[in-house]
């Protein structure tokens, strides 16, 4: 985005044309611009693809919302039990078929145990 | 005569005619067409431009399902940072903020970067730095990036150790100023490398380079073959956000791939970056103070549309502060910084913010 105060620069774009982060799917999206230099239209419909849903949903925050839980894949509100941090990322990995650097480094640190 | 109460590129408002606004459109892209010899915007484009900047209500939004990616450039120092960052100073951690960031205004990614948000400052306190990454990266979902900018204006007298073009070009010294932006563009680019190998290290997923060529073209070239070096050994997702629209030839000479940097417009630079192997690209088109939004906006979007169908990979257009058609003030208002957000999308066809 830019510089600017949180009100007049993040949440004025997040409002205006935000995917919306982890309120819908906009980590698993932008997770495909970042690992596949996904173009955005290729990107949301690799992502709906996964999900078995429409590239429209993937910024519906009631679809997502549902859906996430249902996943376990990390959801925007405090429930417990659910899937946090790594937890999530590492599930996400599993979902999208792509390399989560931090995930990775957690794989080679259990390396042996268990 | 109904008047449409908008914007200055300074943030101060102005009331304007209907054909006022339609001219200063018109005006805008065909300056960007001009300088970029690229395609001014079509009919259809200026015409949606001009239902953006009359419709009454103070902000916009896409349609829904054009919702694009949101990247950032060290927003979370605004959080708890003071003005220089247009900090709001709310007493809370780097790490919290990020939170903050994450689940309470729905970034899709964000962002580690030290305060002075420059790379050279982050060698010395590398191990804070990765250890803020390391803390981050097991609490948070979205993906997360280590950002700063490559500012090679650092390594010149008497910050750094090389000579300060500014002080050598108007001695006449051009050969001299031109071996100091070298040498000073090597050390930055080894600078870059090794925070960005560490940072790769403990498993950051992207590496932002953020207002890159601020210093000129031999900052541009530092960065491109930091870019080059991080992309063919690490697995980070690496973003190139740019300074300003136009690459300022204070070296003049310097090339990467063949290719003269100086002078270069987004639709160029776009191509270089791909070259080095960069994931995502942040072109900047600056922002005229003394020119309304409608004829910003229409600029900037005219030259960010030629970068995405150049590009092969993500664009992911800044605008922010005094740029991308955002006024220049230090706070922006909300009708204008949304209806640049939108025409990017609509008519810029860019794949993020």
């Amino acid at each position: 985005m830019g510089s600017g105060d949180p009100y007049g620069m993040p949440i004025s774009h997040a409002l205006a044309s935000g995917m919306g982060g982890i309120r819908t799917a906009g980590d698993l999206v932008a997770r495909m611009q970042l690992h596949r230099k996904m173009r955005l239209p290729e990107a949301k419909a690799y992502v709906a693809e996964k999900l078995h849903v429409g590239t429209r949903e993937l910024s519906d925050e009631v679809t997502m919302r549902e859906l996430r839980e249902e996943l376990d894949i990390g959801v925007l509100t405090s429930v417990p039990g659910a899937a946090r941090g790594l937890e999530a990322k590492a599930r996400i990995a599993d979902l999208l078929g792509v390399t989560i650097p931090s995930v990775e480094r957690l794989k080679r640190k259990m390396g042996g145990l268990g | 005569m109904t008047k449409i109460y908008t914007r200055m590129g300074d943030g101060h408002a102005v009331e304007m005619t209907v054909d006022e606004i339609r001219a200063d459109i018109l005006a805008g892209t065909e300056d960007a067409a001009d300088r970029g010899k690229i395609p001014a915007l079509s009919q259809g484009e200026q015409d949606y431009l001009l239902d953006l900047f009359t419709f009454e209500g103070k902000i916009v939004g896409v349609v829904p399902g054009d919702e694009v990616v949101l990247t950032d450039d060290g927003s979370v120092n605004a959080l708890y940072g003071a003005q220089s960052s247009s900090g709001v100073g709310v007493p809370i951690s780097r790490e919290s903020a990020i939170r903050v960031y994450e689940r309470a205004f729905a970034m899709d990614t964000m962002e580690v970067g030290h305060p002075d948000y420059s790379f050279k400052p982050v060698k010395p306190i590398i191990a804070l730095e990765l250890q803020a990454m390391e803390s981050v990266l097991h609490t948070t979902i979205i993906p997360m990036y280590y950002g700063a900018m490559p500012n090679l204006a650092l390594y010149a007298r008497p910050d750094g150790p090389f000579g300060n073009p500014a002080d050598l070009l108007p001695m006449g010294k051009i050969d001299e100023a031109r071996s100091a932006q070298e040498e000073a563009a090597e050390a930055c680019t080894r600078d870059m490398v090794y925070i960005g190998k560490r940072m790769a290290e403990v498993g950051a997923d992207g590496f932002n380079f953020d207002t890159t060529a601020s210093a000129g073209d031999a900052e541009f070239l530092a960065t491109l073959n930091a870019v080059e070096e991080l992309a063919r050994t690490t697995d980070l997702s690496i973003e190139v956000g740019m300074a300003a629209e136009f690459v300022l030839g204070m070296h003049g000479k310097v090339t990467y791939d063949g290719e003269r940097l100086a002078g270069l417009y987004p639709h160029q630079q776009v191509k270089l970056v791909e070259k080095a192997g960069a994931h995502i690209f942040g072109p900047v088109v600056n922002t005229n103070t003394r020119r309304s939004t409608a004829w910003n906006v229409s600029r900037a979007v005219t030259f960010v549309k030629a970068c995405s169908e150049a590009a092969t990979i993500p664009v992911h257009a800044n605008v922010g502060i005094g740029v991308g058609g955002v006024p220049m003030c230090e706070t922006p208002p909300t009708s204008m910084v949304t209806r640049a957000s939108v025409a990017m999308v609509k008519i810029g066809r860019v794949d993020g913010l």
